[in-house]
Formats: structure tokens, sequence, C-alpha cells
């Protein structure tokens, strides 16, 4: 690491910053233009007038929206991300329950599906044009074109109710052994491996290949190295720029994007949060949210960066 | 020398019981009325017309089989979110209602005819269904061990008409001129005008009683059969056995375990896998998966819910008697039945009161589906080839496919309708009764006088087609402040014709709520309010495992 490195983080953190800015400013204007506000939602089918504003004047919803982002961003400032609408708990408690349960999925789904993807990339990149590969090429194809939710219910029917073996349903709080942590995470955890799998896998294959017809690979193998130590010696460390890239874009799906999984194995998770909150018209916790998810995207991107940056050893000792 | 008399209108359990069973067998309306009214008079000779909680107990007893203590359930209910809530008075959805009754007791509660029984109070009386004395019983506490007083149930009924509580029967409360404790276990209710229903206002699910001065409803403090355990909004509630509950060896359960499954295919395979054992809104198309698990069954609930046609009277072409009587009889009702509902809907009147329940008027002729005469009408009005859109959304329960129906049925008569599917967000607050065209669903009502004040009334906020009648809205306040139920009765079945002849209203069935469930649990019933034994399964269900 020196100072060149630290000048990246350095900016990329900068640029971070803004860039979050100018999401939450996006997200509140869309937000505000979304049919129906917090007080309406809050109330129902059967609100009077009378209540709306009542509401209103209480929520603080009839400010001008720029001076409610500017209150919103100065309590931001101060670590007070400010109280949901909907039920007026704090967005920091509401966020906390939610929060432990996602990255335990997405740390769940990571540590089978990444090392899944590498082996599969791997293997199709060794034997391209070969059986092997095209039928993993196929496979891993027709995973990533079938629909989650198709392959969630799907997996439900087969694996809970007509077998039985496994839990139609994930609880992220009732779990006491490690053999219930199974049955509860194997179904989610094997649709959403599913679905990043077959990107990561494309994208370590075609990493690999590239270096594999390169010259010194070419020196390699006629000095007679072994193939395997040709990929894992010298083809890999030098693909691990674009894989890191495609591994960090699959995990910041799993951090925000798994709707779908949650909601058919009812999985209490950050993304349903959000949606309630955007059903809800509650702003502070739409904002907390994104923030949230935006975060950590970029900081996966960064840190897939500095991967590719520390692998390079002309980068890195530039 | 008092005036207070007992009230007369109301009719115990057992009665009612007897007249709804009669009714659904065919027998007269003037016949169940003549029951009626001996049973009125029955019961005002003996003095009091509500059993005593201990016979009450007896008849459920005996009702369903004696019960088994003990047991955890879990149970899935259809929608969750951060919405969600304890207090009583914000109640939105089935899962709320449902957890409301876990936690809090009423006044009076529905029994599984919607005729009011005696809950926390001990005694009603009235004067001139204006003034209302309510004797609350002595013996019950609340979770925190406080025990029940006037001061609780004055605060738990005057705070919906604050505005900032946000409660959902404002305007149903706005008729409650004075509430004040006249002792320490005697609240009196003076009404602006006469209600002989004020009891089974009482049963609805927003007037729970909570502790005087309570701003944290999340701790769920009620005197209810069951204590909050966890409560985590958007993701589950654990209500644990309230062993100081004030109706002996109720409730049979130790824990119930509540969650809620928006998407139906899953919350049909948690049930079926045996993640849950019972689950609410069955779409009609899965109860064949049900039907089919010989551990699990399916309880179908005929119920006053509707899905409506809205067709403004205050618009054109709704103005047009003729056209508002030819979208009617372009309704093809048992189509809808059938394809829409796959036959658990019951078909419907054009007006909100569903067969069998209290007041529905068996004399008024059926309208049946006739697109012949609809022509006719539409061209007697000069509107046989317009065009006009209709507003349709997955928020009113079947009613995109209702509208499809209807636009086929349409174009035989000639009239093109362009249908506008809507999505559920923010469909209540934008195009509900906003268009000349427009699908509405109302959920069942405590009783008659609820529906029609709350849906009907010209100057109702709520009245969806903006329709105006003046000997309708005469009928109503008459009927509230009589208290013959035998007058009472003429004049619901009077304001039903109306509603049926003049409203822009079209009811083409009324939706059964379907439950699914684990054979296990016994004592389970259905009930007309809802699913899930019109929310209020907690009390009386056990597990016989």
């Amino acid at each position: 690491m020196n100072s060149h490195t630290l000048w990246l983080i350095c900016r990329r953190f900068g640029a971070g910053v803004v860039t979050l800015l100018i999401v939450s400013m996006v997200v509140f204007a869309i937000t505000a233009v979304l049919p129906g506000d917090a007080a309406q939602q809050s109330l129902g089918q059967f609100a009077t007038p009378e209540q709306v504003a009542a509401l209103r004047l209480k929520l603080g919803l009839d400010q001008p929206g720029v001076l409610r982002y500017l209150h919103w961003l100065m309590n931001l400032l101060t670590g007070d991300m400010g109280q949901s609408v909907s039920n007026a708990m704090p967005v920091g408690e509401l966020m906390a329950g939610r929060v432990p349960n996602t990255l335990m999925l997405a740390g769940a789904t990571a540590l089978v599906s990444v090392p899944l993807a590498l082996i599969l990339g791997i293997g199709s990149a060794m034997g391209r044009g070969g059986r092997i590969d095209s039928c993993l090429s196929f496979i891993t194809l027709a995973m990533v074109a079938v629909p989650e939710f198709l392959v969630a219910t799907l997996a439900v029917l087969i694996f809970a109710v007509n077998l039985g073996w496994l839990s139609a349903l994930s609880y992220a709080t009732d779990i006491t052994s490690p053999l219930q942590f199974l049955r509860t995470y194997a179904l989610p955890v094997m649709t959403l491996c599913c679905v990043i799998v077959a990107q990561m896998a494309r994208m370590t294959r075609a990493a690999v290949i590239d270096q594999l017809d390169s010259p010194y690979v070419e020196m390699a193998r006629l000095k007679g190295v072994s193939p395997i130590r040709i990929v894992l010696r010298h083809a890999l460390p030098n693909a691990i720029g674009p894989i890191a890239n495609a591994i960090a874009l699959s995990l910041s799906y799993l951090l925000g994007g798994v709707v779908i999984v949650e909601t058919i194995f009812n999985y209490p998770g950050i993304a349903s949060l959000m949606v309630d909150a955007v059903t809800n018209r509650d702003m502070a916790l739409v904002q907390a949210c994104t923030m949230l998810f935006c975060a950590a995207y970029l900081a996966l991107v960064l840190l897939a960066d500095l991967c590719a940056i520390l692998s390079n050893p002309r980068l890195r000792n530039q | 020398m008092t005036d207070h008399k007992d009230t007369p209108e109301l009719i115990s359990g057992p009665d009612s019981l007897r007249v709804f069973e009669g009714l659904n067998r065919g027998m007269s309306r003037r016949n169940a009325l003549q029951m009626l009214g001996l049973a009125g008079v029955a019961a005002a000779g003996a003095g009091s017309l509500f059993g005593s909680a201990g016979k009450l107990f007896a008849e459920e007893a005996t009702a369903g089989g004696k019960g088994k203590p003990g047991g955890k359930i879990r149970v899935a209910g259809m929608s969750s979110s951060t919405a969600d809530t304890l207090d009583p008075a914000k109640g939105a959805l089935s899962t709320d209602y449902a957890r409301h009754y876990m936690f809090y007791n009423g006044l009076t509660r529905f029994d599984k005819h919607l005729v009011p029984q005696l809950e926390l109070a001990e005694r009603i009386d009235n004067v001139d269904a204006t003034l209302w004395t309510i004797t609350l019983r002595k013996d019950v506490t609340f979770h925190n061990g406080k025990g029940l007083s006037a001061a609780d149930v004055v605060f738990s009924l005057s705070r919906h008409k604050d505005p900032l509580t946000g409660s959902k029967v404002m305007p149903l409360m706005e008729q409650f001129a004075e509430i004040k404790a006249t002792g320490p276990n005697e609240v009196q209710i003076r009404l602006s005008a006469p209600n002989a229903e004020l009891p089974s206002i009482l049963a609805v699910s927003h007037l729970l009683i909570v502790p005087e001065g309570t701003t944290d409803f999340n701790k769920g403090i009620g005197t209810g059969p069951f204590t909050v355990g966890e409560f985590k909004p958007g993701v589950r509630s654990v209500a644990v056995r309230n062993k100081n509950y004030w109706k002996p060896g109720l409730p049979y359960l130790d824990e119930i375990e509540f969650i809620a499954i928006a998407d139906e295919p899953s919350r049909v395979n948690a049930l079926l896998s045996g993640d849950v054992h019972m689950i609410n809104e069955v779409n009609p198309r899965s109860t064949t998966r049900i039907a089919a698990s010989p551990k699990h069954r399916v309880v179908d609930a005929p119920s006053g819910n509707y899905t409506d046609l809205i067709i403004r009277q205050d618009q054109l072409p709704g103005k047009s008697p003729e056209f508002t009587q030819a979208m009617k009889l372009l309704l093809d009702r048992e189509q809808v039945k059938s394809a829409v509902f796959r036959g658990f809907a019951v078909v419907g009147n054009d007006h909100p009161i569903a067969p069998g329940s209290r007041y529905f008027n068996t004399d008024l002729p059926q309208t049946v589906y006739d697109p012949e005469k609809a022509k006719f009408l539409l061209k007697k009005a000069g509107m046989e080839s317009i065009t006009m859109p209709v507003m349709a959304s997955p928020a009113a329960t079947g009613s995109v496919d209702i509208a499809v129906l209807l636009q086929q049925s349409a174009k035989q008569a000639g009239l093109k309708l362009d249908v506008n599917r809507l999505p559920s967000d923010g469909y209540w607050s934008n195009h509900w009764m906003k268009h000349p065209l427009s699908f509405g669903n109302i959920n069942p009502r405590p009783n008659a006088d609820v529906m029609f004040s709350q849906f009907f009334q010209s100057k109702a906020p709520w009245n969806e087609s903006g329709w105006q009648n003046d000997q309708f809205d005469q009928l109503l306040m008459l009927a509230r402040g009589e208290t013959d139920d035998a007058k009472r009765a003429k004049m619901y079945g009077d304001m039903q014709t109306l509603v049926h002849d003049h409203c822009g209203i079209g009811v083409p069935v009324f939706i059964s709520n379907i439950d699914g469930v684990d054979q296990r649990i016994k004592g389970y019933d259905s009930n007309p309010l809802g699913g899930f034994m019109g929310y209020m399964f907690a009390e009386q269900v056990w597990l016989d495992a």
C-alpha cells in the first residue's frame, strides 16, 4: 500500500459522499411525486379530510419539500436518522432489527456461491469448447434465465410441501442448532445462488480465458507446467480484477435486491423493509434504506478496485 | 322512579341463532319477526337480555366441546408491514384486528351471528336509545395488574374523537356527544341522536378497551386472553397466555406466534408443509390443494364483504337513471360468482345487506343479467354507442376480473368499456369514487345502520356513488331511534329497496372468506365479519395434537 493507493481511496470516498447526497435528493424528489402522502397512506381508505390535515400537521408534511429535505439532512449530520411515520419507532432501531438478517443471508449465500462460481468458471475455462464447458454454460445460462420466484416456489413445493425435508419459511430469530440453520437457510440460499452464480461463473470464465490466451501462459505451457498450476498460479492472479468486480456486483444485489426471496420465504430483511417504507410513504425510512444500499454498493465496488490494484504488481508499486 | 328499561331490540344469542337458522330454512320474514318479537318480550320479562357471563361460557363450551389446554400454534395472516400496530384505533388490516382481539377486550363482543354479547360490560341500559348506561365487570384486571375502571373506558372511547389519534372509526364516533364516568364501574354515554345499535358499535375492534393514558401501544397492555411476548412490526408477534384472564378456563393455547405471508401461494405452501397451523385469505383457486391434503381443511365463511361497481350519480352518464339501471343489468352475477370466485361467493342484489344477515330483505326481486333490456335502456338514454373508461384495481378484490367480464357483456349491449387497470398503491386516495365508473370494496360492517350511515347517507363522506335520497336519509334516522325490532326490520327492508332501485351501486356478489386450517386445530368456526373467526379465533381455538 502506498500513497497513490491511499489517495485513490480518499478520492473514492469523497466521490461516494457526493454520490450519496445526489441519490438522496433524487430519491426524495421521486418519492414526493408518488400519489398520496404518509398521512393518507396511514389513515387508509376511510380517512376524513380533517384527520388527514391533522396528521399532516403533526408529521410536518405541510412544509415545502425542500425544507423537509434540509431538515432531514441536518438531522442526519448529527447522527439522527429520524422517526418512522408509520409506527413512530426510530429508523435506526427498525434498521438494526433487519440489517443483521440481511447480512446473515447475504453472507451465507456468498459463502456458498463465490467458491461454487469460481470452480465452475475456472472449470469451464480449462475445458474451453469441450463437453464440460458447453454443459456448464448451458446450466448456468438456464439458471440465470429462470426467474427467481419460479425457482423459489418450485423449490418450496418439492422440498417443503412434498418431501417435507426443509422449512417453507425462514426465520432469522428461532435458530438454536446448526441443523436448524441448514433447514432454514437451505432454500433461500439455494434460490439466490441460482441467480448470482451464473453471472459470476461467466465472468470468471471470460477473465481466465483471456489470460490463458496470453503469451506468458503459452510460455509456461511450453515449459511443461501442469494445466492446474498454470491456471491457479499464473492466470488466476492476473484475472482477479474483473472477477472481483463481478463478485462485488453480485454481492451488492444480495444486500438490497432480494425482495422476492424475502417475500416468498417470509424473511425479515432490509429489502422488504424498504418496500414497506415506500408503500407507507415513510420518507425517513426510504432514505435510510437507500443510503444503506448505495453505501454498500460503493464500498463493494471500491473493495473490488482495491483488489484489482493490489493484485497487480505494476499498479501496486507505482 | 326510573325510566330505565332494558333493551328490547336486542335479542340474545340463542334466539338469534334460531331466527338465523329459520331464515336459512326459508322461514318468511314475517315469521322471523314474530319470533324476534316474542324473544324480546320474554327477555324483557326475564329482566336481563344478556345471559350472565357464566351462562355464555357454558353455551360456548357445549357448542364446541370442551377445549384442551396447552400448545403453541403459528398463524399466518395476509399482510404485514412496518405500519402494523397494536393501537386498536389505528387497526387497518385483518392482521391488526386479529392481534387486537388477542390482547384486548371490548365492552361487547360479536357472536357468530353478529349479535352483540356482553364482554367487559356487565349490563347495558338505555333511555330512549339515547342515554346509555354501561356497568362494567368488577373482576377484570389489565396485563399490568391495574383493575379495569370507568376511566379506562372513557379514555378508550373518547380518544377516537381527536383527529390526531388517527382513528379509523372517527366518523362513527361523532354521535357520541358525551362520554363520562358516573361511578367507579359505570359509564354514561349520551348520543347526539337515538341509536339502538350502540351495543354492536361497541363490539368493533377499534373500540377495544385500553388503560387510561396509554401512549405507547407497542406493549399491548389490555385485558385480553393473551399478553404480548414480542411485537415487531412487519415481522411477527408472539402472544403468551394470560394466566390471570378473567374468563375461567380460557384461553386454551399457551402461545400464538402470528406472522404474515403476503404472497398467497407461499402462504398456502407454508400451511401444507406444516410450518403454520392457520392461514386466511386463501385464493379460491388454491382451495383444491388444501382440500386434497388429509391434514388440512378449508373453512368457507360467507361474509358481508363486497366489491361493487360505482356509477357516480352526480356526473354523466350516471346521472341518467336508465344508464345506471343498464349497468346493473349488465353484471352477470352467476358468472362473476363462478368464474372470478370459483363459487366462493353469494350473489348480491345491488344493496349492501348480505343474504342471511339480520334485516336482509327477502321480498326484493333479484336483479338478473339481461343485456337485451340493458341495450333498450341505453338506447332510451341516447347512450347506445358511447365509450366509457372503467377504473379497476387489485386493491378492490376481484375488480379487474369483474371489469373484464362487464366489458364483455357491455359489448353485447353496444356499450364500449375501456378497463383501466390501476395499481393498488394510492388507489383509495386517488381513484376510488372519483371517476364516473369505478370499483370499490367494502369490508363487512357490524350492523345495517353503520353500513347505511357510512356509505349511503346523502352527506356521508364515503357515499360512493354520490346519490341523494331524502326518503332514505329520513328512514335511516327513524330506524336508529326505533326500538321496536319489527318496525326497524321493515325500515331496513325499505332502505334496501331504495338502494336497490335508485342508488348507483352494483353489488354483483358478496365474497366469502376462505381460511385454511390444520385438522388438529379444534373449536374453529366461521364468522361473517371476516376470516380467522371474525379475527377472534385466539380465545376460542385449541390444539388437539
